[in-house]
């Protein structure tokens, strides 16, 4: 397989009101008209209200075509297309098993680690098929937050500049880099807390702050897209909170993609949301559409908490 | 019939003896159990005892009998043990071999670890790999010294000893050094691989996810974060390798002095050739030996346990820095 060489497609940081930009206008959303949807009707299981209000614009940015994951002859994900958005919050939900994190690790290639998996169909991001792009390179543009905080064996400080730096050098010194350190603790909104402590080792941090050090870990990549892997399944209810808001706040710079359990947190802060279920893509549509009026009986059933 | 399966109740617990708190009291085990426990107890203390007794009674010997000079002077021909000198080529000796063997066996340990664990393919060759490891820590030491004095004698490698008219001598500081990194080496790699292995996957994963290659995250994140585990390694290779008697006595030329080779520009000199250890000090100065001066042996034993304890207590040093780093919760 040939890589577009020299590849760095220039990380492209789109302005969502961009002129260039094809942005899509989105329908309004039904509610009390302040972008806070109306609980949906006839779901019992959900009664968490909407923290957000739905994003205005949208720009396409990846795009699941047909695709299909393998583990050796057992077919994970069967035929799934769906389009991954900046300016939104896109949210895999299904019971365990049924293929949304293998999805979600196709879409930086992390998949490929096992030696097992193949995929069938193309994944795009800005109309590139992912398989001709560099894998460090992809993983860059489409970095990842995983289930358990997993920062890195060094301090705060160090655990950021890893990714800044050329992979194993040392080369940019500390001050060089302190700017860029800084602007990811900020945006993942860590950086008050630890700005006093950023020689502190990171595994000393709370589980909440590990992980919102995760998510600066993935954003000081400039990334396009942010893939989360449950990201609060093994934090307290508070720290939850702040990564959903912090997540919601990340909607505009990044395309977001979160796989979760916990259907009130998908319907919390998710715009679209794909119910998935052994491996087939069974719904996906807005969260307020979803989970007030599912389409599928498979989906109903789900999100009233009759399976999974 | 049905009386005897029915189940006993638990003896009530004799008053006086209950269980405090999360503790289990064994008070109310089954009598075997209790046997069991007591004999774990009975060893445990027994095998203390030893230890115990084995240091206080090199701590008496040697601090009655080391003198300082010893420390200082070579081992030198004499009638009387007031003549024969002390240990100090066997002291440096020591210090020499470590260094060789610690110096080959580190970075070959280290690196056979991160292939075994992280590449590890094709498996049937990891397979083969752990399996000779596990084979080279199993060999007795003697037998690795007879092999070397085989490979170090063949006119090939006749720059690491020395030779006279095209004879390969096969002893010297670097073979003896080459062998001794072979036992040290299945201890390094068990370290360094249970350090690695003790790395969540998705810690890797974090780091490929942030667009890392292997090699960096290898470098950067997986080493440092295994260092106690490398340096634990290190230390029980070298503890093993200070210990070694059987390659020095015959890869290090039975001598009590250092022997250089002549001709050589100055540290090759001396690695290029024979001398002797600590080990092979007390070995040849213990009543079966040929220099049979027990005093000397115990003198020199108890500067081979202290320099043992010293390691011991590195790596204890060792463990208790890691812990304030922290952990992943599984």
């Amino acid at each position: 397989m040939e890589f577009v060489k020299p590849p760095p497609p220039p990380i492209r940081r789109l302005q969502l009101q961009d002129p260039e930009a094809a942005t899509q206008v989105l329908p309004p959303v039904e509610g009390n008209g302040n972008g806070v949807a109306a609980a949906p009707a006839g779901s019992g299981f959900i009664t968490a209200r909407r923290a957000v209000s739905a994003p205005q614009f949208s720009i396409r940015r990846m795009e699941v075509d047909d695709v299909s994951i393998a583990y050796g002859d057992k077919r994970a994900v069967k035929n799934v297309s769906l389009p991954i958005r900046q300016g939104e919050v896109l949210s895999l939900i299904g019971p365990s098993g049924c293929g949304k994190t293998t999805l979600l690790r196709s879409l930086n290639r992390l998949t490929e680690l096992t030696s097992s998996a193949s995929l069938e169909g193309s994944i795009r991001l800005d109309d590139v098929d992912i398989r001709l792009i560099e894998p460090t390179l992809l993983r860059r543009r489409v970095t990842m937050v995983f289930q358990q905080p997993n920062p890195f064996p060094m301090s705060v400080f160090d655990n950021i500049a890893y990714v800044l730096r050329e992979q194993g050098s040392r080369r940019a010194r500390k001050k060089e880099l302190e700017p860029a350190v800084h602007s990811a603790l900020q945006r993942a909104g860590l950086f008050e807390e630890v700005k006093d402590n950023l020689k502190h080792p990171a595994l000393k941090l709370s589980g909440g702050q590990q992980q919102r050090l995760c998510i600066a870990r993935a954003l000081a990549a400039e990334p396009e897209v942010l893939l989360l892997d449950e990201p609060c399944s093994a934090l307290d209810p508070q720290s939850t909170q702040v990564i959903e808001d912090l997540i919601v706040k990340l909607r505009d710079d990044v395309a977001v993609v979160i796989v979760t359990h916990n259907l009130q947190q998908a319907y919390r802060i998710a715009d679209h949301v794909a119910f998935m279920y052994l491996g087939d893509l069974v719904e996906y549509n807005s969260a307020t559409a979803l989970f007030g009026s599912p389409r599928e009986q498979r989906t109903a059933e789900y999100v009233s908490g009759a399976f999974g | 019939m049905e009386a005897a399966t029915v189940k006993a109740p638990p003896p009530p617990p004799k008053p006086g003896k209950q269980p405090t708190g999360a503790v289990e009291g064994s008070a109310t085990w089954r009598l075997t159990d209790r046997i069991g426990l007591a004999i774990c107890w009975g060893l445990g203390l027994l095998f203390c005892a030893i230890a115990i007794a084995v240091i206080v009674y090199l701590f008496i010997q040697g601090i009655t009998y080391l003198k300082v000079s010893m420390l200082t002077t070579p081992a030198s021909a004499g009638f009387e043990q007031s003549e024969t000198g002390g240990f100090s080529d066997a002291l440096i000796g020591t210090l020499m071999v470590a260094f060789l063997g610690i110096l080959i066996a580190l970075p070959a340990g280290i690196a056979i670890s991160v292939w075994l664990v992280e590449y590890g393919r094709p498996a049937a060759l990891a397979r083969i790999t752990e399996s000779t490891i596990e084979a080279i820590a199993g060999i007795p030491s003697i037998v690795l010294a007879l092999f070397g004095t085989v490979i170090f004698s063949s006119t090939a490698l006749a720059f690491l000893s020395r030779s006279t008219e095209g004879v390969v001598f096969g002893r010297s500081f670097f073979a003896a050094g080459a062998m001794l990194s072979l036992v040290a080496l299945p201890l390094i790699v068990a370290s360094v691989r249970e350090g690695l292995n003790s790395i969540p996957r998705h810690v890797r994963e974090a780091s490929y996810a942030v667009g890392k290659t292997k090699a960096a995250t290898t470098r950067r994140i997986l080493l440092p974060t295994c260092r106690p585990q490398v340096a634990t390694g290190a230390v029980l290779g070298l503890g093993r390798i200070i210990g070694d008697t059987a390659i020095i006595v015959v890869l290090l030329g039975a001598t009590q002095n250092f022997g250089p080779v002549e001709g050589a520009p100055f540290p090759l000199n001396y690695l290029r050739g024979v001398g002797t250890t600590l080990t092979n000090f007390v070995y040849e100065a213990s009543p079966t030996g040929n220099l049979n001066q027990p005093q000397k042996a115990y003198a020199a034993a108890f500067v081979l346990l202290v320099m043992v304890l010293i390691l011991n207590a590195i790596v204890d040093v060792i463990h208790r820095r890691a812990r304030r780093v922290g952990t992943w919760s599984s």
